[in-house]
């Protein structure tokens, strides 16, 4: 199955896109998904902080299943204010 | 009530919006592009937002904020985009009955929505340009 992974500020630098599909396996979870990600752009294993993940414009921890999942969002610390 | 808008923020527009004949208290906080950080002279910021996820999370602070201070109404409202030094980034007006909870529920507000709401500012200094993330700096190209 095919998702929508997104990425926000310094990740995007790393990335060269800020979204793009992405074909992920039955049982895939968060984490199986951003290993997939730092093969296809290895800058992101270099990144120094461990981004929040979102499932659906909700924060999700990284053991979660992406089974149903539309789009994932990988954010650095937030900075807004 | 939240929005994210490219538009300046108008302060008075919001102390409108949420003041009922019931409340006795505004209380409104306005974030502001400063001129330095970190020892850096600051030129001008660029917001970048989550649309969508952006306002879940501010909605669900309004929520919170609405019955854990029992104030009458919030608005919540963020700019995107290129803001100049000295205009308004943030801005959360809160109305109430009686002061305290009106204070109480805007500082609430705006120490959640800078831990939670997935929006970034990338610094453009003297030099070179950032992304602030979290309290630590990014390079960024």
């Amino acid at each position: 199955m095919k998702i929508e992974v997104r990425y926000f500020a310094s990740l995007v630098e790393h990335t060269g896109v800020e979204v793009e599909s992405v074909e992920v396996a039955p049982g895939d979870d968060v984490t199986a998904l951003w290993d997939r990600l730092v093969k296809r752009h290895p800058k992101l294993g270099e990144i120094g902080f461990h981004p929040m993940a979102a499932c659906d414009m909700e924060y999700a921890g990284w053991d979660r299943a992406l089974e149903g999942v539309k789009e994932v969002a990988f954010l650095p610390p937030v900075s807004g204010g | 009530m939240v929005r994210l808008q490219g538009d300046p923020i108008r302060a008075e527009d919001l102390i409108v919006e949420v003041r009922g004949d019931g409340d006795g208290a505004v209380a409104l906080f306005l974030g502001t592009v400063r001129n330095h950080n970190a020892g850096r002279r600051v030129l001008y910021l660029e917001y970048h937002a989550y649309p969508g996820m952006a306002e879940r999370e501010m909605e669900r602070i309004e929520h919170d904020a609405a019955k854990r201070y029992g104030a009458s109404r919030i608005a919540i409202v963020h700019r995107t985009g290129r803001l100049e030094v000295g205009e308004v980034s943030v801005a959360v007006a809160v109305a109430s009955p009686h002061r305290a909870e009106a204070t109480d529920a805007c500082r609430f507000v705006i120490d959640t929505l800078k831990k939670t709401v997935p929006i970034w500012k990338k610094e453009y200094f003297e030099g070179g340009a950032v992304w602030i993330e979290g309290g630590e700096d990014t390079p960024a190209g």
